[in-house]
């Protein structure tokens, strides 16, 4: 341990952690206590007054059959989005790799999706879909299939996580293929030499190796399931048809802002924020610290 | 059996050409060493001959089987790396393993063919263990250990002990040579250490800028070099060259002193002596100015300048020799051990 004397006191340090620390005071502790005080009030319908209640709030949560569907949609909705683009990720990657000529290109066109805002590329995916004017439901038509996302709950889940995923891929792609090109390429030789086919050495020396980034962008994608596909999902389904869509975030907008519950909507904003806290500290403790070799 | 034959090797990086019509043949169990300074493109040789590079032009055979265009896994060789090339997250029985497994031989055979390599290598109690919780030393004995269950028909090693350190290098030297020698199976070995490269090989290929400059046994390489480069690189400390004009009597040294040779040449040469090879002789015809001593211990290096010239001169004396920095120490040297090169071309010239 270093010893107090070793550093003269001095207000720099202080001032210069002084932006840091008022910008997260600001802009996540003050919203977030007041987001905690707001979940154990109940108010009136006009805004007039309200009631301390405690946890009133939550346990009303606890019994809305609603909420627990929301629940178990977003599970489902995060696994997917974070399985798929990990997915088309990882194989997108493991394909640039092995493309010399003009590497760069490529990488630079996968990334472009990345610089795409959440509700245009929501957008883009509504018109590519369109029932009527749409390209893809002119073409699942010849499958037999009839698309209507307006309609159809299944296919508007599938359609907002296609597009949440394919904003997701550019990010991860980035991340796998410096995961990949870290590998020592005597490695993948001596496994050439040893025998092993392409598919094989991908997936028992490259895919175990990048393991450890596995891992992080596994929370990296729930994280962004949970909370930054709400611009998605609000220019695409808008939750709908019925509440086949409403994930938790986009739950919390629509009993806050739409429902007026401004209670129990900020109590739904605390458990979403304690799950993403409990995520990161999953990944501190155990993420960061197994890497594997 | 399997001998190597390279025919006319060439390789090329765009329009700049690496690997200069390298030709060679390897007999069946021959222990070869490329070596070189580095650049020399030996390791994209020995890489070629793996089927990690992919071959310009000429031809590749291993136990006469074309293999320019087979995939490193269909060649039935075996290679090991400068770094280990490990597998990271498997222990080092997986590591060993991995080539059989993938051959779909018996679990019973894997595990035969496993502990017999490591009982060889003496690695049997480190089976369980990650490479990473190995030194550098284990490393490479789980790399050779690696190579050799597979049963290969050739060993290629790439530089595989310059990781270590001096001492543990010259250990693994001997090893590898015992090992190669009681399996009997053909290898190349690339190395830009000189000594190595003598004490391994049952024949050395010195390549300089792409060029084979020569191909031929460590003993063949010393007294005969075929070139100044090789001339140079073979032997510690490096052979002396002193541009020299050869008369009808003898040869005329930049000192002015005529040194009596017999030589069938006329005009420039460069002359070559090995610093082991002038013996301290108080008539000698060659002069050198001492500026440096080196005591070796088993013998003395006296490092200096012909006298009256400004060319480098080192010999190297057997025992202790105590000798006056700036004093002249005088030397002879038998005519056979002389070797001459042309000026121009830098080959070897016959006397």
């Amino acid at each position: 341990m270093l010893k107090r004397v070793h550093f003269p006191s001095s207000p720099l340090p202080y001032l210069l952690v002084a932006p840091q620390l008022a910008i997260t005071l600001v802009f996540f502790i003050w919203p977030a206590s007041q987001a905690m005080y707001q979940s154990f009030l109940i108010e009136d319908a006009f805004g007039l007054g309200s009631e301390f209640v405690w946890f009133e709030n939550f346990e009303a949560l606890w019994a809305d059959q609603h909420y627990l569907d929301a629940f178990l949609r977003t599970a489902v909705f995060s696994l997917l989005v974070a399985a798929l683009s990990m997915g088309v990720a990882l194989l997108l990657a493991g394909f640039a790799q092995r493309v010399v000529r003009g590497a760069m290109f490529y990488r630079t066109l996968l990334i472009w999706p990345y610089a795409v805002a959440p509700v245009l590329a929501g957008a883009l995916w509504v018109f590519m879909f369109n029932p009527t004017l749409g390209i893809f439901p002119y073409f699942l038509d010849f499958f037999g299939i009839d698309w209507n996302h307006y309609l159809n709950g299944n296919q508007a889940m599938a359609l907002v996580i296609l597009a949440a995923a394919w904003k997701q891929v550019a990010y991860n792609f980035l991340f796998y293929l410096a995961a990949m090109q870290s590998i020592p390429n005597s490695v993948i030789e001596a496994a050439a030499i040893d025998g092993a086919g392409p598919g094989r050495r991908f997936f028992s020396i490259i895919l175990p190796l990048i393991s450890p980034t596995t891992f992080f962008l596994l929370v990296i994608n729930m994280v962004y399931a949970f909370f930054e596909t709400f611009g998605i999902i609000h220019a695409v389904t808008q939750g709908g048809p019925g509440s086949s869509t409403t994930i938790l975030v986009y739950k919390v907008f629509n009993d806050g802002f739409v429902g007026l519950d401004l209670g129990g909507s900020a109590a739904q904003s605390v458990i979403l924020m304690v799950l993403v806290i409990a995520m990161t500290v999953v990944q501190f403790r155990y993420v960061e610290r197994k890497v594997e070799y | 059996m399997a001998e190597i034959k390279l025919t006319d090797l060439t390789k090329s990086y765009g329009p700049t050409e690496v690997l200069h019509h390298v030709a060679g043949e390897i007999r069946d169990g021959e222990f070869i060493v490329i070596v070189g300074p580095s650049g020399c493109g030996k390791s994209t040789l020995l890489r070629m001959v793996a089927g990690l590079e992919t071959v310009t032009s000429g031809e590749i055979r291993i136990a006469d089987r074309r293999v320019n265009e087979l995939e490193p896994s269909a060649r039935d060789i075996a290679m090991v790396f400068q770094n280990y090339a490990l597998y990271p997250h498997m222990s080092v029985r997986e590591n060993m393993a991995y080539g059989l497994k993938i051959r779909k031989l018996s679990k019973a055979e894997i595990n035969r063919r496993v502990e017999e390599a490591a009982d060889i290598l003496e690695i049997r109690q480190y089976l369980d263990r990650k490479p990473r919780q190995l030194s550098g030393g284990q490393r490479q004995r789980v790399a050779m250990g690696r190579a050799i269950v597979r049963d290969p028909q050739v060993f290629l090693f790439d530089e595989p002990l310059s990781n270590l350190d001096a001492k543990l290098r010259v250990q693994m030297r001997l090893e590898i040579r015992k090992l190669q020698q009681r399996l009997g199976v053909t290898s190349i070995y690339v190395t830009h250490d000189q000594v190595e490269a003598m004490t391994l090989g049952d024949r050395l290929m010195v390549l300089n800028g792409g060029y084979v400059e020569q191909f031929g046994t460590p003993i063949e390489l010393y007294d005969r070099p075929a070139s100044v480069f090789v001339a140079g690189f073979i032997g510690s400390p490096a052979m002396n060259f002193l541009p020299a004009t050869a008369e009808e009597e003898g040869m005329l040294l930049p000192s002015g002193i005529k040194l009596i040779a017999g030589v069938g040449q006329r005009g420039p040469v460069l002359l070559g002596m090995r610093p082991e090879h002038l013996i301290p002789d108080a008539a000698g015809p060659i002069a050198i100015e001492v500026e440096m001593v080196e005591q070796l211990g088993a013998n003395t290096l006296l490092h200096g300048k012909l006298s009256g010239t400004d060319h480098a001169m080192v010999a190297s004396v057997s025992g202790h020799v105590s000798a006056e920095m700036g004093t002249a120490h005088r030397f002879s040297v038998t005519p056979e051990l002389l070797h001459l090169f042309d000026p121009e071309t830098q080959k070897r010239l016959e006397a």
